[in-house]
C-alpha cells in the first residue's frame, strides 16, 4: 500500500504548522509529540499505520473553520477522524498532513420526538443516539457492528449498514440534515428537520463522501419507533446452495427480513468453538433470518421462513422463543470476528457486495483461490443484500503473508465486480480498495468523481490519499477538448 | 424554430451531446415531456428527446431491481412489476394532470430527476432512495455511470442521489438501475373525522410514533374531503385524517386494531369519530392523494408544494392563510409535506409562501404556475450564498458549459 510521498516542504514548516494551529485551538487541543500522536497512528484498518504531521481537537464550529481555511491559505493537508473506526483506512493518517479529530463534538443538541429526529454532534456514538431515545421506545436504525465505539460523524462519511440495512436500510436513508465547514472555511447547512434537500442532493453526496469533500459538523438522523417485537430463526443446511437457495426464495416470496445473515462451515465452528451459542457443526452453511414487527405478524412470517427452509433441506430450524434466546442466536454471529481472532494472529475483513443470485459461485471461487494463495478464508455475511465479509487469516509479522493476504483480498474483490457487484458494501474504499478502484470504474467515471471533489476542495487537501488511485489536479481535469470539424451523427433523426 | 434530435441508443445519445457542445448550442431534455411545465422554463437552443431510448434492458424480481432505458415509460414498468406483485416502494406520483396534461405520461426516469414521493415517502424515502445506479452522458459529451444493481453499495461518491432532483441539469440519463420491492398483500386505511388542521397533525405525530408502521398519514381539510371519489370520505361532512398500514393480511389486521384503540379517545375528545377503509377503498384514496387531485384548484390557480417539519405543517398553512384567506392545502407525510393551491398572482405569492417557512426550516417549489410567473419568480428554494456557490459549483463539474437544460433551476 502506497501513500502519497511526503512534502519536504510542509515536514521543514512543521513549527509553524503547530503554532498556527495553537492560535486556533489553545491548550492541550494540540498534540505535536509522538506519545501522544500514537493513539492516532492508525483506524481499524491496523495493518497500517503512520503518524500524522500533528493532530488537533477541535471543539468548536468556528474553529474547525478557522482550520480548514487554514489549511486551503497554506497547501496544508488534513485528515478528518471520528472515533476510528474505519476498516477500510478511511481515516488513516497521513505524514505530512494533519489529523482532525472531532471526538470533543459529543453532545446530543436536541431530541424532538414531535418530528422524529434527533439533531447531535458527530462526535457522538451511533448506539449514544439510540441510547438518548430509547426510554421513549425509539431507536436509531442502521447498526454497524463498531455501532458502540463508531461516532454518527464518521458514519455519514462512510455511509455506514449493518445486519438490519435489508429492511430499514443505510445511513443515507436516515439521515435528515447536516452541517458542514468546507475547504474554504465556508459553513454550509443541508437538509434539516423536513424530508428532502431543496436543489442539489448535497446531503446525499455527502453521504460516504469518506470524508473527502467537507468536516462534518453536526447531523440530524430520523429515529423510528422500536419494533414491538422480534424472533430470530436458525437455519442449517448441508450444503451452501441450500443456504442460498433459502435466500432467494425468501425474498421471492415477498418477505423482507429485519436481517438475514449467513456463515460458512469455518465460521460456525470459530464461533461456536468462541461462545457456544449451540450452532449445529454438521452443517455447511448457517442462516440466521431475524422478523419484526407486531407479534402475530413474527409469527405469521417465521412460519413461512421455516417452511421455506425445510423445503429446500434445511437440517437444522430453530426458533428463538424468548428474547434471551434470540439473543444466544445471534451471539455467535456478532463474535464472529473475535473468534476469528482466536485462531489466527490476524485476519482482513473485505466487504464485497454480489448479487444474491451470484453468492453460491463466489463462494466456491474464493476457496479456490485460498488454494491457491495459501490463507485461509472464513465468511460471514450479510446474505438478504448480497453483502460480503470474507476474513483472510493471516500473520502480519510476515511480510510475506501480508502481500499474499493483500493480493487474495484484491482477487476476491475483483470476483465480485466481475459478477456484477461492487468493491464495497458499507466499510467504503479508503485505502484499502484504492487501487481497485480502476475494476469497477472507467477513467472518465474517476475523472467525474474527482470533478465533484474539485467542486468542494479544489487542491486536494482533504482526506489525500484515499478513494482515488492517482489523483489528477483540478486545473487538468477542468480542462475541455472540443472536437472541431464535421457533425458526428448524421443519421440521428430531428424535428 | 428549433431543432430535437432524438437519439436511438447511448453513443448517438453521446455523439449528440458533443456536437452541442462543439457547437456551443444547449439542449432542452425531455423524455415522455409530462412535467416540462416543472421546473423554471428551460431557454435552450435544441431539443434532446430521450423516448427513443427505452425499453426495460433488465428485470430481477429476485434480485430487487429492474434496469430501464431513460424514455421507458412508467406504466410500462409499472405493468410489469405489479406482474411479480413488487412495485416501485416510493410511490412516484402521476402529475400529469395538475400540470395540464394527462395522466399516465410519465417516464420512469422523469420522476427520479424529479426525485418525485408519494405518500410512501414517509416510510420507504424517495426516488434518491431507491435510484441504484445509472449510466449517463455529462455535459462533456462523455459516458459514465455511478453506483451499480446491488442493493449495498459505497464505492465511490453515490452520484446517484445527486442525479435524483437534478432536474436534468447535470447530464442526459442512459440507463437506471431502480430497487423494486414487494407489493403488500394488504392495505387498510384508519380514517379520523372532524380534526382541525393542528388535531390533525398531533394525532398523525401519534401514530407515526407508535409501533404500528403506519406508511401514509395525510390530512384532507374539509373541502379537499368532499372531493374525493371515496364515499366514506366525500360524505363525512368535514375533514379526514388517513392513516395507511401496509402488509401481510394477520399483521394489519393487529396493527389497525392497535392504532385505531390509540386513536379513538384522542379523535373522540375533539368530538369526531373514527372508520375504516379496506383494500379497495384504500388504493383509491391514496391515489388520489399521491397525484395531488383533491386541491381542487381551479386551472389557473398556482400550486405550491412546501416541505417542512411535520409538527409545523398547521402553523405554516396558517400564517399564510392570515394572509391569503382563500388558500387551499393538503398535508401528506403526516404534516411534513403540504401541498397549496393559491389564486393566481404575478409573483405567485413567492415572498409569501417562503416567509411562512422561515421560522421552522424547510422549502417551497412552485409546481403549478404560467410560463411567465415561473420564468419571473424563484421556483425553487432560494439558497444561501455559500450553499448556492458549491451547488453552481457541482454543476459546473458535469456540465462545465452548460449544454443541459439552462436556466430549469434557476
Amino acid at each position: 500500500m502506497q501513500m502519497p510521498p511526503l512534502d519536504p516542504g510542509i515536514l521543514a514548516r512543521r513549527a509553524a504548522i503547530v503554532a498556527a494551529l495553537r492560535a486556533i485551538v489553545p491548550g492541550e487541543g494540540v498534540i505535536d509529540d509522538v506519545e501522544g500522536m500514537r493513539p492516532y497512528e492508525c483506524d481499524a484498518l491496523s495493518a497500517y499505520r503512520q503518524l500524522p504531521l500533528v493532530v488537533v481537537l477541535p471543539e468548536r464550529i468556528d474553529q474547525v473553520a478557522r482550520i480548514l481555511r487554514y489549511c486551503q491559505d497554506e497547501g496544508v493537508k488534513i485528515v478528518p477522524r471520528g472515533a476510528g473506526t474505519s476498516l477500510s483506512g478511511g481515516s488513516m493518517p497521513v505524514g505530512d498532513a494533519i489529523l482532525l479529530g472531532m471526538a470533543k463534538f459529543n453532545r446530543v443538541l436536541e431530541i424532538d420526538f414531535a418530528n422524529r429526529c434527533a439533531r447531535v454532534q458527530p462526535g457522538v456514538t451511533n448506539l449514544g443516539i439510540t441510547r438518548a431515545v430509547e426510554h421513549a421506545g425509539f431507536y436509531y436504525a442502521p447498526d454497524p457492528s463498531s455501532q458502540i465505539a463508531c461516532s454518527i460523524g464518521g458514519n455519514v462519511a462512510e455511509n455506514s449498514g449493518g445486519v438490519h440495512s435489508l429492511k430499514y436500510g443505510l445511513t443515507t436513508n436516515n439521515l435528515l440534515g447536516i452541517e458542514l465547514v468546507l475547504m474554504n472555511g465556508e459553513i454550509v447547512r443541508l437538509g434539516g428537520k423536513h424530508l428532502d434537500t431543496d436543489g442539489y442532493d448535497l446531503l446525499g453526496v455527502m453521504t460516504g463522501s469518506e470524508g473527502l469533500l467537507g468536516v462534518i459538523t453536526e447531523v440530524t438522523v430520523r429515529i423510528l419507533p422500536k419494533p414491538s417485537t422480534a424472533r430470530a430463526v436458525l437455519l442449517g443446511f448441508p450444503t451452501e446452495s441450500g443456504g442460498a437457495d433459502c435466500v432467494a426464495a425468501i425474498i421471492a416470496a415477498g418477505i423482507i427480513p429485519a436481517g438475514m445473515e449467513m456463515m460458512d462451515k469455518d465460521a460456525v465452528h470459530c464461533a461456536e468453538a468462541y461462545v457456544h451459542a449451540g450452532y449445529p457443526l454438521d452443517v455447511e452453511a448457517l442462516l440466521i433470518v431475524e422478523l419484526d414487527g407486531p407479534p402475530v405478524e413474527v409469527d405469521h412470517l417465521i412460519e413461512r421462513v421455516a417452511g421455506l427452509a425445510r423445503e429446500r433441506g434445511a437440517t437444522t430450524v430453530r426458533v428463538s422463543a424468548s428474547e434471551d434466546e434470540r439473543m444466544r442466536l445471534w451471539a455467535g454471529r456478532k463474535s464472529a470476528f473475535p473468534a476469528v481472532g482466536q485462531i489466527s494472529p490476524d485476519y482482513m475483513c473485505l466487504d464485497g457486495s454480489v448479487p444474491r443470485s451470484r453468492l453460491v459461485e463466489v463462494l466456491s471461487r474464493m476457496r479456490e483461490m485460498s488454494k491457491q494463495h495459501g490463507l485461509r478464508v472464513v465468511n460471514v455475511f450479510h446474505a438478504g443484500d448480497g453483502n460480503l465479509h470474507p476474513l483472510i487469516l493471516f500473520d502480519a509479522n510476515d511480510p510475506d503473508q501480508l502481500r499474499r493476504c493483500e493480493e487474495f483480498g484484491a482477487d476476491i474483490l475483483r470476483l465480485c465486480v466481475e459478477v456484477g457487484g461492487a468493491l464495497t458494501g458499507e466499510h467504503g474504499v479508503g485505502i484499502e480498495k484504492r487501487d481497485l478502484m480502476g475494476v469497477q470504474f472507467t477513467d472518465i467515471d474517476l475523472d467525474q468523481q474527482m470533478r465533484l471533489k474539485c467542486a468542494f476542495d479544489p487542491d486536494h487537501l482533504l482526506n489525500p490519499g484515499k478513494v482515488f488511485p492517482k489523483l489528477r489536479r483540478c486545473a487538468e481535469l477542468g480542462q475541455l477538448v472540443v472536437r472541431q470539424g464535421a457533425i458526428p451523427f448524421p443519421d440521428i433523426p430531428r424535428f | 424554430m428549433t431543432t430535437t434530435l432524438k437519439p436511438r441508443d447511448r453513443d448517438e445519445l453521446r455523439d449528440t451531446v458533443a456536437w452541442a457542445l462543439n457547437d456551443g448550442k444547449t439542449l432542452e431534455i425531455v423524455g415522455a415531456a409530462s412535467k416540462r411545465a416543472l421546473g423554471r422554463p428551460v431557454v435552450a437552443d435544441h431539443g434532446l428527446d430521450l423516448s427513443g431510448i427505452a425499453g426495460v434492458v433488465e428485470y430481477q424480481p429476485e434480485e430487487l431491481v429492474i434496469t430501464v432505458r431513460a424514455g421507458t415509460p412508467m406504466r410500462e414498468v409499472e405493468a410489469l412489476l405489479a406482474q411479480r406483485n413488487q412495485m416501485l416502494a416510493f410511490e412516484p406520483p402521476d402529475l400529469g394532470p395538475l400540470l395540464g396534461g394527462v395522466a399516465e405520461a410519465s417516464t420512469l426516469a422523469g420522476a427520479v430527476l424529479c426525485n418525485l414521493a408519494g405518500p410512501r415517502r414517509l416510510s420507504a424515502g424517495a426516488a434518491r432512495d431507491h435510484l441504484l445506479g445509472f449510466s449517463a452522458v455529462n455535459g462533456r459529451g462523455e459516458i459514465f455511470k455511478s453506483g451499480g444493481k446491488v442493493m449495498k453499495n459505497v464505492t465511490g461518491y453515490d452520484l446517484s442521489k445527486l442525479m435524483a432532483g437534478s432536474f436534468g441539469t447535470l447530464a442526459a440519463l442512459d440507463e437506471i438501475n431502480v430497487k423494486v420491492l414487494p407489493a403488500p398483500d394488504k392495505t387498510r386505511t384508519l380514517l379520523l373525522f372532524g380534526l382541525a388542521d393542528a388535531d390533525a397533525i398531533a394525532a398523525m405525530a401519534l401514530a407515526m410514533g407508535s409501533p404500528h408502521e403506519v406508511s401514509g398519514a395525510a390530512h384532507l381539510p374539509a373541502d379537499a374531503a368532499r372531493r374525493s371519489a371515496v364515499g366514506y370520505v366525500a360524505k363525512a361532512g368535514g375533514s379526514a385524517t388517513a392513516l395507511r398500514l401496509e402488509g401481510v393480511g394477520p399483521s394489519v389486521e393487529a396493527r389497525l386494531t392497535g392504532l385505531r384503540d390509540l386513536l379513538t379517545p384522542v379523535v373522540a375528545a375533539k368530538g369526531g369519530a373514527v372508520e375504516e377503509l379496506h383494500t379497495m377503498n384504500s388504493r383509491a384514496l391514496w391515489r388520489e392523494l399521491r397525484d395531488v387531485t383533491l386541491l381542487g384548484a381551479a386551472s389557473d390557480a398556482l400550486v405550491w408544494r412546501l416541505s417542512c417539519p411535520p409538527s409545523e405543517g398547521a402553523a405554516v398553512v396558517a400564517r399564510i392563510r392570515a394572509v391569503r384567506p382563500d388558500v387551499g392545502a393538503i398535508y401528506d407525510w403526516a404534516g411534513g409535506q403540504i401541498w397549496l393551491s393559491l389564486p393566481p398572482t404575478a409573483d405567485a405569492d413567492h415572498a409569501l409562501v417562503r416567509a411562512a417557512l422561515a421560522a421552522c426550516g424547510g422549502h417551497a417549489t412552485l409546481i403549478r404556475a404560467p410560463g411567465a410567473v415561473r420564468a419571473a419568480v424563484p421556483v425553487f428554494q432560494p439558497q444561501a450564498p455559500a450553499l448556492a456557490a458549491l451547488a453552481w459549483r457541482v454543476k459546473e463539474s458535469f456540465d462545465p458549459r452548460g449544454v443541459f437544460n439552462p436556466g430549469r433551476m434557476g
